[in-house]
């Protein structure tokens, strides 16, 4: 494992933080709009199997993606403590279920680590690094290529 | 001048004004005589130098003034309009737009790219020049030392006021002032020039119109016509005691020495009070054919299309309110309540039916660059073509006018290149020389349909057979079976030309399936007639609205859908036991024909439910489209619905067999059945 300084003059990066299976993950506070309960979920037919559905957010749809399903994790259900983070990327709102949310972290850019090979729970290509904030580890997300976006675009 | 402000406005104004000078060539290419029209095109050319100039474009400047030269020259018939000279102006336009869309895009007007065309007007100018020297003369406004320009241009009306005045024998002059380089104050200055003559006299002409001149929209001169008992030497004295004016000169004029410009109330004047009082009978009648005029234009405004999207969002929300409400009352049964909703239902709907009619632009929009593109395309192709129009007035929805363009022309340019025959082809044929290509739009209940049909030769279906047959399309034997109309709709298909040979024109065969999808992705349709040796005929039918539809909801399982009301024929109900199997497909006998028919459950992967109550009988949604048509097996209908059309949004774009999302009555999502790619 090799620490990597990122920038000399980053100082702060603020990550949303959320649970999933056991595990902190953390998007970027930028992409977040809003984190919202779990509504109502219409399943949309004909879409990739870790598509939700889409839900009614004040008028607007949006779709909402199952991380377990995208990360091959086990399934669970939704419970009181689970929230939908909604992202808005390029212009393209999306929603993330989670298992819970409830806070936001500064992690300075001389905590973030590059993944290498340490990790086998998700997907590789997803993840942007570990961040340590005092014991704690939290894997840091790429959202475009949760939402497969480069794909689609290139 | 801060100019940024007034972008819009200019881009705007500027597209008008090319769009009317695209007609006006249009119309002279075929009179050529047409002197109204001719002063009506130079106007427009004055304008657009005048609106150019002000907000600094000096290559549309330039190419206007030199436009307004030459059309100045074939309206004192130094030289009369024929197709070079259409054809340069023509030429001209086409670089005007350019500049137009440079400005839209980037806010400047990019290359120089209209050198060449100046330099041709220019000899032709100066050519003509040669043999009449008078013609020396150009527009007012740029002649700051020649005095007086070589005639007055007047419109009808200032030309009616002066026969009015003449009758009367009131003196009519013109001036010509020009203010000193110096002076500070232009439109101040000028507007004691114009109250110290209102004490004696009636303006009835300015050039440039007062509220430019108010406005310091002009260099140091203009130009006034005046009615007036005085004298000319009276209104001179009183000129000349204005200080810091250069020149004043004064001319009198009759109805003789105007030429009629022909351009409606520009200046906006009324009749004046002199005439008026003396004259009720035949100055009433010419204020009365003004005022309308002027009223109506009045009455517009020009809106952000933005705004009126979200005005447009704003009815939606409230039609899904209405709907949760009329849910609620549902379960309450209170009269004072179905009263209230019933109430808000007719007013939801009136202010839908509002907003949908601001949105509406009449489908003139699209048509009016055709003319243009037929004329230029019959030329390249060496074919004659007469183009007719009807129901330019038919009125869509903006966002269709905005898509509806490229399809049209794809139809049009097939129909041009494919369809219409060479003359000589024709004539053998014993046709008219001139093919005929109709495009007509009318509205057709909550449908606008738009027809494009020519004369030519129709869809040859025995070449689309090969051809189908050569792209592996369909097989020999199969081909056997199909009748014309099938065969016709592979043209539909991607990659699929009949065209032996590429022309610029067409025959890339990437053309109907565009067509095809755009119009779907519009919620309409396409069909084609055609018969051989007598022409074809496509049918674009357009929704009305775009954003709000009547849909039936239907329940699938424990899932709910909402189907568009326009592709449900009927609804009806069948035997498990008269579902025939065909080639794996299931069909059933219904009305005298074979339907087939389609699992509701099954195309969208419903996961069943659990104690599900079996019947033998099926609800089927009758589904048809052109003359196609299947039955929908649903379990249960709920409904009919006004729904409002929601995106799935970017990320779950293209999903096959759903057209799009409603919020119903109770927050929750449905899923819109796209019955057109259950086909």
């Amino acid at each position: 494992m090799s620490i990597q300084e990122q920038k000399i003059n980053a100082d702060m990066d603020q990550f949303v933080i959320f649970r999933l299976d056991q595990e902190s993950y953390g998007v970027p506070i930028n992409y977040v709009e809003i984190i919202e309960k779990v509504t109502a979920i219409t399943r949309v037919p004909n879409s990739s199997d870790y598509v939700l559905g889409v839900i009614n957010l004040r008028g607007e749809i949006v779709p909402v993606i199952d991380l377990r399903k995208r990360f091959n994790l086990p399934d669970s259900s939704i419970t009181d403590e689970s929230r939908i983070i909604i992202l808005t990327v390029d212009y393209m709102t999306v929603g993330i279920l989670t298992d819970s949310s409830s806070e936001v972290l500064n992690i300075p850019k001389s905590q973030i680590e590059n993944t290498g090979t340490v990790l086998s729970i998700v997907d590789e290509a997803s993840i942007e690094g570990i961040g340590k904030v005092d014991d704690r580890m939290i894997i840091l997300l790429d959202i475009h290529a949760i939402l497969d976006i480069n794909n689609a675009e290139s | 001048m801060e100019t940024s402000q007034y972008f819009d406005v200019f881009i705007d104004e500027a597209k008008e004004h090319l769009q009317k000078m695209n007609d006006i060539l249009l119309i002279l290419e075929k009179n050529p005589k047409d002197k109204q029209h001719l002063h009506e095109l130079f106007r427009i050319a004055h304008t657009l130098k005048g609106m150019s100039g002000t907000m600094g474009f000096n290559y549309v400047l330039q190419l206007t003034h030199e436009m307004e030269n030459l059309m100045d020259q074939v309206r004192n018939d130094i030289f009369s309009i024929d197709e070079s000279v259409v054809d340069l102006l023509f030429e001209c336009l086409d670089k005007l737009e350019q500049y137009v869309m440079n400005i839209e895009s980037d806010q400047t007007e990019g290359d120089n790219i209209s050198d060449n065309l100046i330099q041709e007007l220019k000899t032709r100018v100066n050519g003509s020049e040669n043999s009449n020297p008078i013609a020396n003369e150009t527009t007012q406004q740029d002649t700051n030392e020649g005095g007086f320009p070589s005639a007055f241009n007047a419109d009808e009306y200032v030309r009616s006021m002066i026969k009015k005045a003449e009758d009367k024998d009131y003196n009519i002059f013109r001036l010509y002032i020009c203010l000193n380089e110096k002076c500070m104050l232009k439109s101040a200055r000028a507007y004691i020039v114009f109250s110290t003559l209102e004490q004696n006299c009636e303006i009835i002409y300015s050039d440039p119109s007062i509220e430019d001149i108010e406005d310091e929209k002009f260099d140091l001169c203009f130009e006034l016509a005046v009615i007036t008992q005085h004298s000319e030497v009276e209104i001179s004295q009183q000129l000349n005691s204005i200080s810091e004016l250069d020149a004043v000169e004064i001319e009198s004029i009759n109805s003789k020495n105007v030429i009629t410009k022909d351009e409606g109330e520009k200046d906006g004047f009324s009749t004046p009070a002199l005439l008026e009082m003396d004259s009720n009978e035949t100055s009433n009648s010419a204020k009365d054919e003004d005022q309308p005029k002027k009223a109506r234009a009045g009455k517009t405004v020009r809106v952000d299309i933005e705004r009126l999207d979200n005005l447009m969002n704003l009815v939606s929300e409230l039609i899904i309110i209405k709907t949760r409400l009329e849910d609620a009352h549902q379960m309450t049964q209170e009269k004072s309540i179905s009263d209230t909703t019933e109430q808000l239902e007719r007013i939801t709907t009136s202010l839908h039916d509002a907003v949908m009619k601001v949105r509406m632009v009449p489908i003139e929009r699209v048509f009016n660059r055709f003319p243009r593109m037929v004329r230029d395309l019959s030329k390249e192709l060496g074919k004659e073509i007469n183009l007719i129009m009807t129901g330019e007035d038919t009125e869509v929805d903006r966002t269709v006018i905005d898509e509806i363009g490229d399809p049209l022309i794809h139809l049009i340019r097939n129909a041009l290149d494919h369809g219409i025959e060479e003359p000589d082809t024709r004539i053998r044929n014993h046709k008219d020389k001139a093919g005929k290509l109709k495009l007509t739009a009318f509205p057709d209940g909550n449908n606008v349909v738009i027809e494009v049909e020519d004369d030519g030769k129709g869809i040859d279906t025995e070449k689309v057979k090969a051809k189908a047959i050569a792209n592996g399309l369909i097989s020999e034997s199969q081909s056997q079976l199909m009748e014309d109309k099938e065969l016709i709709q592979f043209l539909f298909h991607p990659g699929f030309s009949t065209a032996d040979k590429i022309s610029d024109v067409s025959g890339r065969g990437v053309g109907l399936d565009v067509v095809q999808t755009k119009i779907e992705h519009l919620g309409g349709e396409v069909e084609i007639e055609s018969q051989p040796d007598k022409g074809s005929r496509f049918i674009i039918r357009l929704p009305l609205t775009l954003a709000i539809i009547q849909a039936l909801l239907v329940n699938v399982e424990s899932e709910k859908y909402a189907i568009p009301l326009n592709n449900i024929r009927e609804i009806s109900t069948i035997k498990e036991e008269q579902i025939r199997k065909v080639q794996g497909k299931e069909v059933v006998l219904f009305r005298q024909s074979t339907l087939p028919i389609l699992r509701l459950s099954g195309i969208l992967n419903v996961p069943p439910l659990e104690e599900k109550t079996q019947t033998d009988e099926y609800t089927v949604v009758i589904i048809s489209h052109g003359d196609r048509t299947f039955g929908l097996v649903v379990d249960e209908l709920i409904g009919q619905q006004e729904i409002v059309i929601k995106s799935l949004g970017k990320y779950l774009n293209g999903i096959r067999g759903i057209a799009g999302a409603t919020i119903l009555g109770n927050g929750t999502v449905s899923l819109i059945v796209d019955t057109n790619s259950l086909f």
